[in-house]
């Protein structure tokens, strides 16, 4: 044993290089997929993209440099503020409702009723299905005549429901509404998080005299705030760049009620070969999920509470 | 089939049996509860209810008004007619292909850069998973017009290539996730390995990997019902209909049933059904790794 070891070190001494440059060798040559794919399709593409808002080009005649041009157009381009206006409504009906259905089912399946696990799995599966499949259901879940929420409605509450998707006022909310039923992904992540709150804060409360709803507030909700932040990001990248369902869906319509920013970008480049001015599109875009993203960041000093964090 | 169990809440400390009155509302306190969670619970099912229903009747029973909720006979023969209306068979083998193509991709360069941050010492280490880490967050829709042209120079266009390649080069949440879960695994283990002989990459092939095979299964998983789903990259890349993949093929599908709604609900049935299988399979390691991916933010 001495002997293999005295050789292996002979072995290192002699070698061409050291054991520690050894070792970064190794592992560039681990990460150099990782690398080349970084530079290849994620910030070659980037810069690219960020070049090509300044052009147009439809990429079969060439690239012409036009400067501010496409900015100038976007200023003027109703469909695209539509588009804007479109999503900002969608995130802003899809974050808050969202975290706040998942976060109270979360609570509630935390607490010990008969059959909890089955309610958690059940809760579990819509968010299993995802993109072609659930636009394709809940558009007919959805169709006014034969779908089940409209049927729901006359039997129960004797209503005839509203045109959904087929109405320009309710495709919007419609898909709000579909984006709810997936909220069983986030539902596991809080109820991880609801599990891991010591009971001793419960208890130590409950002798302060707090009450459920008190206890709610100044406990469970600040020890489940890292958590909350992450959902928040998350969901704002997400919901921003809303895609399959307007597309499967309703095509944007009826009347552009459903025109996502990301189906706008789609239209303007695949499908008009405005490359240029879909390149700047999609960094306008990046840009607003870029501020809202940092903007929940810097905020979260004010409400997000970390267990081991050091104070200043 | 139940997901696990919490931690006891409270301490069941040994105390005085409270009055009847407060014993009384705590049990219907849980009976509210357990009507809440029964209604909500419909949201969540009726759909899949209403598919299942529906895939399986006949077409004159699907537009009645109310709803039928069991046909008279279920019509198995929906799922077989609807097979042939296109070329579903060919629809799963692209889907099949691309998706066990991009799954092992993903596995063996994520494992590989992942081996790197949680086992290698070398400089540019912190900088570069802060890099990896910030590309987890990069919307992709900003890359997605470069990419199309890159692919296009490259002939990859209406090709399956697309779709594929590109995940053999890692995917930052799975390097994440695996760099997580390696630093979980004892470095004792990794020189003992070393001791008896073993080089670095011996040490990850026979200690490391089969000691994660938990959360390479999670990337596994994630990365299977990713790209199975996938829908947006075959809309951009593909043109040819043999190349669709059974994402496309439904779309495709809801253009053409018209008004043969079973057709189209037992093609998703059968859409939905392997995602779901894979899950039941495999639940625990799921939501271990969401938790372990989540959780810690």
């Amino acid at each position: 044993m001495a002997q293999a070891r005295s050789t292996t070190l002979q072995a290192q001494k002699t070698a061409r290089f050291s054991q520690s440059t050894q070792e970064a060798i190794l592992a560039y040559a681990c990460l150099a997929p990782w690398a080349i794919g970084f530079f290849v399709f994620t910030l070659g593409p980037m810069i690219a993209s960020f070049v090509l808002s300044f052009t147009n080009t439809d990429m079969l005649t060439g690239i012409k440099f036009i400067g501010l041009g496409n900015l100038r157009e976007l200023l003027q381009d109703k469909l695209a503020f539509q588009a804007l206006s479109v999503t900002a409504r969608y995130a802003l009906g899809a974050i808050p409702v969202g975290i706040c259905l998942s976060l109270g089912i979360a609570t509630l399946l935390n607490q010990h009723i008969p059959g909890r696990g089955i309610w958690r799995t059940l809760y579990y599966l819509p968010s299993l299905v995802t993109g072609v499949a659930v636009a394709i259901l809940w558009s007919w879940i959805f169709n006014p005549r034969i779908g089940l929420i409209n049927a729901a409605l006359k039997a129960l509450f004797g209503i005839e429901g509203p045109k959904w998707i087929f109405s320009q006022q309710w495709a919007l909310p419609s898909l709000v509404i579909m984006s709810l039923w997936g909220v069983g992904g986030s539902m596991l992540l809080y109820l991880a998080g609801l599990q891991g709150i010591p009971t001793v804060l419960y208890e130590a409360a409950k002798i302060d005299g707090a009450g459920a709803v008190h206890r709610f507030r100044y406990v469970t909700l600040p020890m489940l705030s890292p958590t909350i932040f992450f959902q928040v990001i998350l969901m704002i990248i997400g919901t921003l760049q809303f895609f399959t369902e307007p597309l499967v869906m309703t095509n944007g319509g009826p009347n552009n009620a459903t025109l996502s920013v990301m189906l706008y970008i789609y239209r303007k480049s695949f499908q008009q070969l405005h490359f240029g001015y879909a390149s700047l599109l999609a960094w306008v875009l990046f840009m607003i999920i870029l501020a809202f993203t940092l903007l929940v960041i810097r905020s979260s000093s004010l409400w997000v509470y970390y267990e081991g964090e050091l104070r200043k | 089939m139940a997901l696990p169990a919490p931690m006891e809440q409270t301490s069941k400390s040994s105390r005085e049996r409270p009055p009847l009155s407060r014993r009384a509302s705590r049990v219907t306190g849980k009976v509210v509860l357990l009507l809440i969670a029964a209604i909500g619970a419909v949201f969540f099912v009726i759909p899949f209810a209403w598919m299942l229903s529906t895939a399986g009747k006949p077409g004159e029973l699907v537009w009645v008004i109310p709803p039928v909720w069991i046909p008279p006979t279920y019509q198995w023969r929906n799922f077989v007619e609807s097979w042939t209306l296109l070329p579903f068979a060919t629809y799963y083998r692209n889907t099949l292909k691309i998706t066990s193509l991009t799954v092992i991709g993903v596995l063996i360069s994520s494992t590989l850069a992942a081996f790197a941050f949680a086992r290698l010492r070398f400089p540019g280490r912190g900088i570069l998973f802060v890099i990896v880490l910030s590309t987890m967050m990069l919307p992709w829709h900003v890359t997605i017009i470069p990419q199309y042209i890159l692919f296009t120079k490259l002939h990859w266009v209406n090709t399956h290539k697309a779709l594929w390649v590109q995940w053999w080069f890692g995917d930052a949440f799975s390097i994440f996730l695996l760099r997580q879960f390696f630093m979980t695994i004892p470095l004792e283990l990794d020189d003992a390995a070393r001791i008896d002989g073993s080089s670095r990459l011996g040490t990850l092939w026979h200690i490391i990997v089969p000691l994660s095979a938990p959360a390479l299964a999670v990337v596994g998983i994630f990365e299977f019902t990713w790209s199975w789903n996938n829908f947006m990259g075959p809309l951009i890349y593909l043109d040819s209909q043999r190349l669709f993949p059974v994402a496309l093929g439904l779309r495709l599908f809801q253009d053409r049933s018209g008004t043969n709604i079973q057709f189209m609900m037992a093609q998703t049935v059968v859409f939905v059904i392997p995602v779901m299988i894979l899950f039941f399979v495999s639940q625990r390691r799921f939501i271990q790794g969401i938790v372990v991916s989540g959780v810690k933010g």
